[in-house]
């Protein structure tokens, strides 16, 4: 299906990367963005390229897919790079280039190793000594959201495919209200299912 | 069994068509099947069960519990099984959809994750644990839907149309699985096959009960009714 690979996906293992605990895995990610972001210059762009590379072969991800979900962010890396390049020469080109696919990589070890269930617990964790949130509730609120992007994703090819059948497919009318109306209608059978599910009561 | 009891229940928008006129039933048999046309109202007769819908007029209790008072407790004894299983798989992986179910059953989350395997493996979708919902195929999905109600043991299980989607084979596998339920099942469906493995079954035309008896009787009043319509 098309549309499976657009998220960042657990990919099961058993790899130190996928045992560590969802604290750590999160602060480190922090850390590591962080650092891309502020040591400036191409030469430590390609040794942030290295080390993320090393945590993506350490937690055993297949290359295949990382290439698939690299891809478009690759796409706008490149026309960065080269708006960048035009402005202020290649080593910042070169550097914002290689940073925001070490970004990219980054992050996709941690979703890649890091099941959402695990994640949602965690987040409970943390926001359960705060008095005036509900923890389960926002647990939920980022698994729905998670969920609504390769959905809605789904449903545009839907639309899209049922407008080219009928030979409207530039037509934006045609695409865009069935789209929308779509969407809204999955919302409220989704809500009425969670309901049935008395989750979130 | 459960005893759900609809007094006087209808549902009417105000200003606008009546969707279900006042019904009074008393529903005590293990496998109920409704039927009936496109936009009859059982869609609406069977969301009034756990409270998606709330009547106009009228009540709806559940083992003496008012639906629309507590619809949490209700929903507790009545699990609800939908069309498209897309709509109601929210999480990314098969074991992580049962266990959002059971959160509340099990704090726990190595507990939870037992139990969810568990469930899983009951369901024939041992080994599927983390492959994605959107991986499965129909039948799959479906009998994975039914999983994560059925996981907090309700007593009462309402399907609506639940094997539309599916194929022949799938088709067969969810109605096994349905018919096989200790709990009260609810049916609604098109597939007269499977209406006629009910204990008693309900016709709904134009937002009523028409008729309300065995299933071969219910099937040739729908037969009429389908007759007269497509004429």
């Amino acid at each position: 299906m098309r549309t499976m690979n657009l998220i960042g996906l657990y990919q099961p293992g058993n790899s130190p990367l996928h045992r560590l605990g969802v604290g750590p895995k999160l602060a480190g990610l922090a850390v590591l963005s962080i650092s891309i972001v502020a040591v400036r210059g191409a030469l430590s762009a390609l040794v942030f390229a290295a080390i993320t590379a090393a945590l993506a072969g350490w937690a055993r991800l297949r290359w295949r897919s990382l290439w698939r979900q690299t891809r478009p962010v690759l796409l706008i890396a490149i026309v960065v790079g080269a708006f960048q390049w035009w402005l202020s020469g290649p080593d910042r080109a070169v550097e914002s280039l290689i940073d925001l696919v070490c970004l990219t990589l980054a992050a996709l070890v941690v979703t890649a190793t890091t099941q959402v269930n695990d994640m949602l617990d965690a987040i409970v964790r943390w926001c359960e000594p705060v008095p005036w949130i509900d923890a389960e509730r926002v647990a939920l609120l980022l698994a729905l959201a998670i969920r609504a992007v390769p959905a809605s994703i789904e449903l545009a090819h839907e639309t899209k495919d049922a407008a080219s059948a009928r030979g409207l497919g530039n037509n934006p009318r045609a695409l865009l209200s069935p789209f929308v109306i779509r969407m809204v209608a999955r919302a409220q059978l989704t809500g009425d299912a969670l309901a049935a599910r008395g989750i979130g009561d | 069994m459960a005893t759900i009891e609809l007094i006087g229940a209808g549902v009417e928008i105000e200003d606008g068509p009546v969707i279900l006129k006042p019904t009074t039933l008393r529903l005590t048999e293990q496998r109920i099947g409704i039927i009936g046309g496109n936009g009859s109202g059982k869609s609406t007769l069977v969301r009034l069960l756990n409270n998606l819908i709330t009547p106009t007029s009228g009540r709806v209790l559940v083992d003496g519990i008012d639906a629309a008072k507590d619809p949490a407790a209700v929903r507790r004894l009545v699990g609800f099984c939908f069309t498209d299983p897309a709509a109601q798989l929210v999480m990314p992986t098969c074991v992580e959809d049962v266990e959002l179910s059971l959160r509340r059953s099990h704090r726990d989350p190595q507990q939870r994750r037992q139990a969810a395997l568990d469930v899983l493996a009951d369901y024939g979708l041992a080994g599927r644990e983390h492959t994605s919902v959107h991986a499965l195929s129909g039948g799959q999905r479906q009998l994975l839907a039914l999983a994560g109600v059925l996981a907090v043991e309700p007593r009462v299980l309402v399907a609506d149309e639940p094997t539309t989607l599916l194929d022949l084979a799938n088709t067969e596998r969810v109605a096994r699985r349905l018919f096989g339920l200790s709990q009260q099942l609810i049916l609604v469906t098109h597939q007269l096959d499977l209406v006629e493995r009910c204990d008693r079954v309900l016709v709904v035309d134009r937002a009523e009960v028409v008729f309300d008896g065995d299933p071969s009787a219910a099937i040739g009043h729908y037969r009429e009714l389908a007759a007269l319509a497509s004429r």
